[in-house]
């Protein structure tokens, strides 16, 4: 009973936090959190309007080909240049949040196409799409800049209250 | 019976001699035909893509954690660690308390630093394997190379033959210093079909785990599809007999410190014929030496008895 009013509650949370990334459209006008994926560090306050303005209104920039554009990399082109619109825009909705649980990792393991086999999680595709643009413009790279480390994340990477005390040199190295 | 003097016995074993020769040839001949042993086919692999690295080192945090490797010296979100080099100017290796590092590249025309991931690469036909007289190590099916510490002797002959110098030492251990290395976390994840855990933690997706022979095909379509991004190089596809670990990069391999003379040959190939002769040798060389040493004193020894007789 308690593991099933867990699961419950684990499921309702991850409907809750997954929320803003199945509603794009409500979150026109505001800072959402993208926090599905916190865990090593917290979520990120995306501030949508402002990236809007930093992409001149081409949301295709980021929401490639599910919003009315053709995808553009070279290896989707033979087989999805005349694709319909993906149903949503929303990241989560073709970027797994585990691609690397047994069921997905069977699933990827089966599929005879082999670029789908490259398709990042959700994790990876938001890294690529924000670091690739952020080196280019000048936007924030630090892990930090983004998300706050949790303190799983300190004792994770063994820093901050987890951090190794300095040895004392003996000259050898 | 025809007698046996200086001039028969030499005859006969420069015949003897000549058949064995060639008969060694012929057996190469065999085993180059269908002796080769060329890896398992469904073995598992990762492709590396190193145009994607960002150089956080949350790998090298998960490689610590899967495998309950020691308390790092600095914490894994320092970034000083790239600027440290070794003797030499080499940069950062593999440890008996690191598995895998990342480096850093700095490339003449590249706008960004690229980063490296170092760690065993686990060939087809290791070198280490090969090397190992007390045949500590293990090629699993899945494509992991794996060791028994409670084998190993510690005589690091596995470092000296390693193309790649991967396996570490624990030279910190007084009692029973052992060679450490990754081992594709095969005990945790990989015998389960799971990644292992620095590809799984990289929020970056620079590594895609699959069948070896579904990443090298990946890697040729994604270097065709995308004209001039990578160089038309896969490395691991065919270095050492080929390894499971392979990379796509876009500066040329010579400049990020990968070795462009290992040639497609795996190591096993360089030792196998002259081994394969040491048993024989060991066999013919005492009775062949010991008929020339009593023919070439046998006079001296019946110069030394005549007298008496």
């Amino acid at each position: 009973m308690g593991l099933k009013t867990g699961k419950q509650v684990g499921l309702a949370a991850l409907i809750a936090m997954a929320a803003p990334l199945v509603l794009p459209f409500s979150a026109n006008g505001e800072v959402f959190e993208l926090s599905s994926l916190a865990n090593l560090y917290e979520g990120v306050s995306f501030d949508h309007d402002m990236h809007i303005e930093a992409v001149a209104d081409d949301c295709s920039l980021c929401h490639h080909h599910t919003a009315g554009t053709p995808p553009e990399e070279p290896t989707c082109i033979p087989c999805h240049k005349n694709s319909p619109e993906a149903d949503s825009p929303a990241c989560s909705s073709c970027h797994l949040i585990e691609p690397f649980s047994s069921a997905n990792l069977a699933i990827s393991e089966e599929n005879p196409l082999l670029h789908h086999k490259m398709k990042p999680g959700l994790k990876a595709a938001f890294h690529q799409n924000c670091m690739g643009c952020h080196q280019e413009t000048g936007g924030p790279v630090g892990c930090q800049d983004c998300h706050a480390m949790t303190e799983k994340g300190e004792k994770f990477y063994n820093t901050g209250q987890y951090a190794p005390k300095p040895r004392t040199e003996t000259g050898h190295h | 019976m025809k007698k046996l003097n200086r001039r028969n016995f030499i005859k006969g074993s420069l015949a003897g001699g000549i058949a064995t020769v060639a008969a060694s040839g012929k057996a190469k001949k065999a085993s180059a035909a269908g002796g080769d042993f060329g890896g398992y086919p469904e073995s598992m692999g990762v492709l590396v893509d190193m145009t994607k690295c960002i150089g956080c080192r949350t790998c090298e945090a998960a490689c610590n954690k899967e495998q309950g490797l020691p308390e790092p010296d600095k914490p894994f979100d320092d970034y000083s660690v790239f600027d440290e080099h070794r003797h030499g100017g080499l940069p950062r290796r593999t440890t008996e308390k690191a598995y895998t590092v990342v480096n850093r590249y700095n490339v003449e025309g590249r706008d960004h630093p690229l980063f490296r991931k170092f760690q065993c690469n686990h060939c087809n036909e290791p070198a280490c394997l090969t090397s190992c007289f007390v045949n500590a190590y293990t090629k699993t099916p899945e494509g992991a190379v794996i060791y028994n510490p409670k084998v190993c002797v510690g005589c690091r002959t596995c470092m000296v033959a390693c193309p790649f110098y991967v396996p570490a030492y624990s030279f910190t251990s007084a009692i029973n210093p052992v060679v450490k290395k990754c081992i594709m976390c095969y005990d945790t994840r990989l015998k389960f079909g799971r990644p292992p855990a620095c590809v799984e933690s990289c929020p970056q997706g620079v590594m895609t785990f699959g069948k070896r022979k579904d990443l090298i095909a990946l890697a040729h379509q994604k270097i065709e599809g995308n004209p001039g991004k990578y160089v038309d190089h896969l490395y691991g596809e065919h270095e050492v007999g080929g390894t499971s670990w392979m990379y796509l990069s876009d500066v040329p391999f010579d400049k990020i410190g990968f070795d462009m003379h290992l040639g497609k040959e795996p190591i096993i190939s360089y030792v196998k014929d002259f081994l394969a002769m040491v048993p024989m040798v060991l066999c013919i060389w005492p009775a062949l030496f010991t008929g020339f040493h009593l023919l070439s004193t046998r006079k001296q020894a019946n110069k030394e008895e005549s007298p008496k007789a």
